[in-house]
């Protein structure tokens, strides 16, 4: 919904702000950082005002700003944000959902999702998937948004937290198997909304 | 294992399958992968269960970064 021209600047960069602190959120699994992210997005972001077509351009251009002041957040707690809480929960492996026989032959074979573009675009299944990645255990889903919201490769996670390779691949592994295992339960063996 | 180097259990396929997400595999597992691959009814179907995640992640992200709730 395009904003009258009239609608001063820092009006329509404020009213973003409720978008901006939901991936914060997401993302830092800390609400003191996120707080901050966002008012540093919005202070960076009324510092120097450019004008947009519409509502949408305005905050693409947002979003670029907080993906930067994320990054900065999680450079800066460094070892918090990717030391787990140690939590039975967390230790798990999540391969244990499925069951495997014995033998590690697949003790019922994985459904078939099926993959409909328009599905998987829908606001329903969009809205499940950001619950099931916000469930994650803190560490697994920041390391987890990091590689897949902020598109930081498995590399440059390892250098922005100083982190061990195998470490990474441990968290993101276990984050990944509970997403499906969300997502299973959630949205595909549901009968779709129509 | 010495007998068959290439053989994986559909445990160590899906653990591979997942990994793969994130990292390149060493070229012997990516063999073993595709020969599993070859003769396993489960494991292509887990495999698509991935890349459904993976498409799935793709429109989140097309979503999260500009389009949310004003669409």
């Amino acid at each position: 919904m395009p904003i009258p021209d009239a609608v001063p600047f820092d009006q329509q960069v404020a009213s973003h702000r409720d978008y901006l602190l939901r991936f914060a959120r997401l993302q830092l699994r800390n609400e003191t950082w996120a707080e901050d992210a966002v008012s540093e997005t919005l202070l960076a972001a009324l510092s120097k005002p450019l004008s947009f077509a519409n509502r949408s351009q305005l905050k693409t251009w947002l979003v670029g700003i907080l993906k930067h002041k994320i990054i900065d957040a999680l450079r800066h707690h460094g070892r918090e944000v990717c030391v787990g809480s140690g939590s039975e929960d967390e230790q798990a492996d999540p391969l244990e959902f499925i069951a495997f026989k014995a033998d590690g032959h697949f003790g019922e074979s994985p459904a078939e999702w099926g993959n409909p573009e328009q599905d998987l675009s829908s606001r329903q299944f969009l809205e499940i998937l950001e619950a099931c990645a916000s469930k994650l255990p803190a560490s697994q889903g920041r390391l987890f948004l990091m590689r897949e919201w902020l598109e930081l490769s498995s590399e440059e996670i390892c250098k922005e937290l100083d982190l061990t390779a195998t470490n990474l691949y441990v968290q993101l592994h276990r984050a990944r198997l509970r997403l499906r295992e969300c997502l299973e339960m959630n949205w595909f063996s549901h009968p779709r909304p129509t | 294992m010495s007998s068959y180097p290439f053989k994986r259990t559909c445990k160590e396929v899906s653990a591979l399958l997942i990994a793969r997400e994130d990292r390149d595999l060493p070229v012997a597992d990516r063999m073993a992968l595709r020969l599993h691959m070859a003769m396993c009814k489960a494991c292509p179907r887990f495999e698509r269960q991935v890349l459904t995640m993976r498409n799935a992640m793709k429109q989140w992200r097309q979503y999260a970064n500009d389009a949310g709730d004003e669409r």
